[in-house]
């Protein structure tokens, strides 16, 4: 029987979810890492036992780690333990943990400043890995997104990265400024059926595309409208909070913006508003169905000065129809005194059928919907607050 | 032989327990301490130091002899009972929270 594997990431380490297909009974594993912040842990679609994890700490810095079998074990990509130091001409160990900007003038033309809080130009400067997102066909191949924002890549199975410095350099950098939890790249898409195309998206910059493998970049902006910024139509400066797509349609990408649920039918070059009937469009987290590409979910949370469910009540909210025409999904999930924030990347999708739905939430809860979202579980609850939840189906 | 103490994430990251014991060719220094620590233990590389600067990180502190050196040039010579490896070189996580 096929089964999942749910990786989640934590304040203060990380937690792996295992059931069979059924999805009723889960066995939970960690906390690997224990102590450290795990932002995002992912694993490859070529070869599922490949895991990359995102390891950082305010004091210690950003380490990358990565498992062969699933998670059982760990090492850092070119420092397995044990190994004696590189000698006269080797590659330096521990250069898996460094992210080091392109400022070269060929590729990053240099770019060093970006705008500040206040207003004035201010230093790139790395902080964390936000967001890996594994190639789709080389287990080698995975994409780093990371704070302050750019997007670099390892060919190498993480033991070495390199800045697409195209994205930063395309012309619009001086104008992205940080949100509230920091200047970050936050969210890759790769497309599906053309390698040459990715999507990611910065808050708060917005959403930016290439199409030739992450060389050269452009802002795909067109219909945001945001009040809060001095020109809410503005090219940059959107605090896109998450985009999502389904594989099979990969020109239909869904947004949830700070304010707004937005769509595009055409890979971003105009977006729609599909906020619809939500009872309040701001939120982190958005997510399709694995099957059923007009399908949506999202958890509408009350204000960006208010990171909890309105009324204190969590209510994943789906649309059936790509947007616009939401039904909130209730049962199974707190309908009082529930004040929890769903963070940006910790809602994902398994493939069976029917399609499973997971989220995990700043109270350390992980609900979990075996069909589609009717009804709702927490799979474990009680963890560190989650920060991210990835969800991998099993042969 | 210089004996390191570091902070207990460090020394969960490079999978070890109690002190650190380095030979140090020279007169030892705080860069050249860390230099051999993370020779021994690549793991360390950037957790201690940034990996570009090769600056200190910001809420890392070296101590020895109940003395902060942190604010010391990293070429400055340690104390002599460090040296002597009578007294340990503290790697401290700066305090935060309530």
């Amino acid at each position: 029987m096929s089964g999942v594997r749910v990786l989640v990431g934590t304040r203060k380490g990380a937690f792996i979810l295992t059931s069979d297909g059924k999805r009723a009974k889960w066995d939970v594993s960690g906390p690997h890492f224990a102590g450290w912040e795990l932002y995002h842990i992912k694993g490859s679609p070529a070869d599922p036992n490949r895991l990359y994890a995102s390891q950082t700490s305010g004091w210690f810095g950003q380490i990358i780690q990565r498992s062969e079998d699933g998670g059982k074990t760990w090492h850092q990509p070119g420092t397995p333990p044990g190994e004696p130091a590189p000698g006269p001409g080797d590659m330096p160990k521990g250069d898996s943990n460094k992210f080091a900007y392109d400022i070269s003038e060929k590729t990053g033309k240099p770019l060093t400043t970006h705008q500040f809080y206040d207003g004035k130009q201010h230093p790139w400067e790395f902080k964390r890995v936000w967001h890996l997102e594994p190639s789709l066909t080389d287990p080698d191949t995975v994409y780093a997104g990371v704070e302050d924002a750019a997007l670099f890549r390892s060919t190498d199975g993480g033991k070495s990265w390199h800045e697409l410095a195209g994205l930063r350099g395309h012309g619009t950098g001086p104008m992205w400024q940080p949100g509230a939890g920091g200047m970050c790249l936050h969210t890759i898409v790769l497309d599906p059926g053309n390698p040459q195309r990715i999507f990611v998206a910065i808050s708060a910059a917005g959403a930016f595309r290439s199409d030739d493998a992450g060389k050269n970049w452009r802002p795909i902006n067109r219909g945001l409208k945001s009040p809060y910024i001095p020109n809410p139509e503005a090219e940059v400066g959107h605090c896109v909070h998450r985009i999502a797509l389904h594989p099979s349609r990969p020109n239909v990408l869904f947004m949830q913006k700070h304010w707004d649920v937005m769509r595009t039918d055409n890979a971003g070059d105009s977006w729609t508003e599909v906020s619809g009937n939500l009872p309040t469009d701001f939120g982190f987290v958005i997510d399709v169905h694995a099957h059923e590409p007009e399908t949506v979910y999202v958890v509408p949370i009350k204000s960006d000065g208010e990171h909890f469910p309105l009324d204190g009540q969590l209510r994943v909210y789906r649309s059936r129809t790509g947007g616009n025409e939401w039904e909130a999904l209730t049962k199974g999930l707190p309908q009082s005194d529930c004040y929890v924030n769903v963070l940006r990347d910790a809602m994902a999708v398994d493939s069976l059928d029917k399609c499973g739905i997971y989220f995990g939430t700043t109270g350390g809860q992980v609900y979990a919907s075996a069909d589609a979202g009717d009804n709702w579980a927490a799979i474990v609850r009680d963890l560190p607050a989650v920060l991210s939840v990835e969800v991998q189906t099993l042969p | 032989m210089i004996r390191v103490v570091l902070p207990p994430h460090l020394r969960g990251l490079a999978r070890i327990s109690g002190e650190v014991q380095l030979e140090i060719a020279g007169r030892p220094t705080v860069r050249s301490v860390v230099d051999a620590l993370e020779a021994q233990y690549p793991m360390l590389h950037g957790t201690i130091r940034d990996h570009v600067t090769q600056q200190r990180r910001p809420f890392l502190r070296f101590f020895a002899c109940e003395e902060d050196l942190s604010q010391e040039s990293p070429d400055a010579p340690l104390p002599d009972a460090v040296v002597s490896g009578k007294e340990p070189l503290l790697i401290v996580g700066a305090i935060a929270g309530g």
